[in-house]
């Protein structure tokens, strides 16, 4: 699995990426895979102020519950509807279609303190 | 150390994905979860359950022991017949649930749950001392392999390998045979998935061969190998209870919904007396079927609240997302008051109160 470079991930196994001032989050690949089955995502109400690492949201499988946490301060403004009628979509484009949230920063410089792609790699090659 | 079971190579080839199961190395799944319950539904899955223990009790006060320790009636079985029964403490709360298998009045054949197997053979063995049965009873876990075939194609494939016409060996009946691939094996109809199906027991050295054996025959039908979460999922969609989420040394065997294995004819059972007064008295709660009415799933130790008054009244026991049915159910134990299958009750879940309601068990039922 290639995780893009352009985005930035956290040890929570999130990721982030900013463009034109907005900051868009989802999980990784690694994430939905060892979750396996998701069946429900609950995410943030539209305005809500988050802090960074704050828990923004859950997603379940069929076996466990898994916390989410924002990898970036600042205002929400947008979560992806489609994943409420459609969960498995985080099985299936965890990096594309099912994006969780997007995020207006207060601080886009939190991201520079995440990992980037070839460092996330390394770090999930170490959890094996 | 994780203890392993004999098939731990072949769930390494699978893929399968290890897990601590109450200190067994053993796979939660390999493809996925609901990928494995579906084709167990709908073809045939197997399961590697080595992980329970194994008892046998030997000699001339093998029945009488049995039917003193345990509360369903052992007389009533005939060779080559198994039974669901209880052991249970003195107060009527619950030591284990296990199947007893007959094989003539002076031997049997007992199986427990694999996180309780020390805790069980402690208990009977204290029981059997003080009695002074004449009978041996032995632990025999290590040494007894057990794969689940289960689906509505088991009878299919494992009659492939059977020196005995399976269409005659009904629900709750076994045989000892040696298969046509030589593995002297123990061939019982039950299961743990309500799907029809076979558990078979075998020395550990041949459970990689008659693992590999049931997955080739199995091809044809789109055998899946299935692990620990499906095993869950399956038999919380058909009510069959689980030690340590329904069953436990907090609840007592009545109010499990269990009275149909309770024989209060028999002259005597460990909690006999405890589990009459429950009786007569009536009981304070029950063990009931709830379906999420609301997107999210339910999962033990939620709270159960009434929807009428707001007053929690019970907590979930077992819960989750149900692969057939696509809702989330699960079970749990409510007020007897609030019993009553269509009780609309609210589930806490992060804070936040989730409409459910009670309906009635199984979740799932078979159609063949």
């Amino acid at each position: 699995m290639t995780y893009p470079n352009e985005y930035k991930y956290t040890k929570d196994h999130e990721w982030a990426v900013l463009k034109d001032e907005i900051v868009t989050i989802g999980i990784t690949h690694h994430a939905q895979d060892a979750l396996g089955d998701i069946v429900f995502a609950e995410l943030p109400k539209v305005g809500r102020t988050l802090k960074f690492h704050e828990t923004f949201g859950v997603v379940e499988s069929i076996k466990a519950v898994s916390d989410l946490y924002s990898p970036v301060s600042g205002e929400v403004i947008e979560t992806n509807s489609s994943l409420s009628s459609e969960p498995s979509l985080l099985n299936q484009d965890p990096h594309g279609n099912a994006w969780l949230m997007k995020v207006k920063p207060a601080n886009s410089s939190e991201l520079n303190d995440l990992m980037n792609a070839d460092q996330y790699t390394s770090f999930v090659q170490s959890l094996k | 150390m994780l203890k392993r079971t004999p098939l731990f190579e072949e769930h390494k080839k699978l893929n399968g994905r290890l897990i601590d199961f109450g200190g067994w190395e053993l796979p939660v799944q390999y493809t996925g979860l609901s990928d494995e319950h579906l084709n167990c539904r709908e073809n045939v899955g197997l399961f590697d359950v080595s992980h329970m223990g194994e008892f046998i009790v030997e000699g001339s006060d093998a029945e009488t022991f049995l039917n003193e320790a345990l509360t369903n009636d052992v007389k009533k079985l005939i060779p080559g017949q198994a039974q669901y029964s209880l052991l249970c403490y003195e107060n009527g709360t619950l030591v284990d649930d296990l199947l007893v298998y007959k094989y003539s009045t002076e031997k049997y054949l007992v199986v427990v749950n694999a996180s309780n197997i020390e805790k069980d053979f402690e208990y009977m063995s204290s029981f059997h001392q003080k009695g002074k049965f004449k009978c041996h009873f032995q632990n025999k876990s290590d040494s007894f392999a057990q794969i689940a075939l289960q689906g509505r194609h088991a009878e299919k494939i494992l009659q492939k390998l059977s020196q005995k016409d399976l269409s005659k060996l009904a629900y709750y009946h076994f045989h000892e045979e040696t298969l046509k691939n030589g593995i002297p094996s123990i061939v019982s109809r039950t299961g743990y998935t309500g799907e029809d199906g076979f558990e078979i027991y075998c020395a550990n050295e041949f459970a990689p061969k008659l693992w590999e054996t049931l997955l080739e025959l199995g091809n044809e039908y789109q055998i899946k190998p299935c692990g620990l979460g499906a095993r869950d999922t399956l038999r919380l969609e058909v009510r069959f209870p689980l030690y340590g989420h329904e069953l436990s040394d907090k609840i007592n065997a009545l109010e499990a919904g269990l009275g149909w294995v309770i024989k209060f004819d028999k002259e005597k059972f460990i909690g006999k007396e405890a589990l009459l007064k429950i009786k007569e008295e009536g009981l304070k709660r029950k063990c009931v079927g709830i379906k999420l009415l609301a997107p999210g799933v339910i999962r033990q130790d939620y709270k159960i609240f009434s929807k009428d008054t707001d007053k929690e009244i019970g907590f979930i026991s077992s819960g989750t997302l149900s692969p057939s049915l696509k809702t989330s159910i699960g079970l749990g134990y409510v007020e007897s008051s609030f019993s009553q299958i269509g009780t609309k009750v609210s589930i806490e879940i992060r804070s936040q109160k989730i409409d459910a309601e009670i309906i009635p068990t199984p979740f799932y039922k078979r159609n063949y």
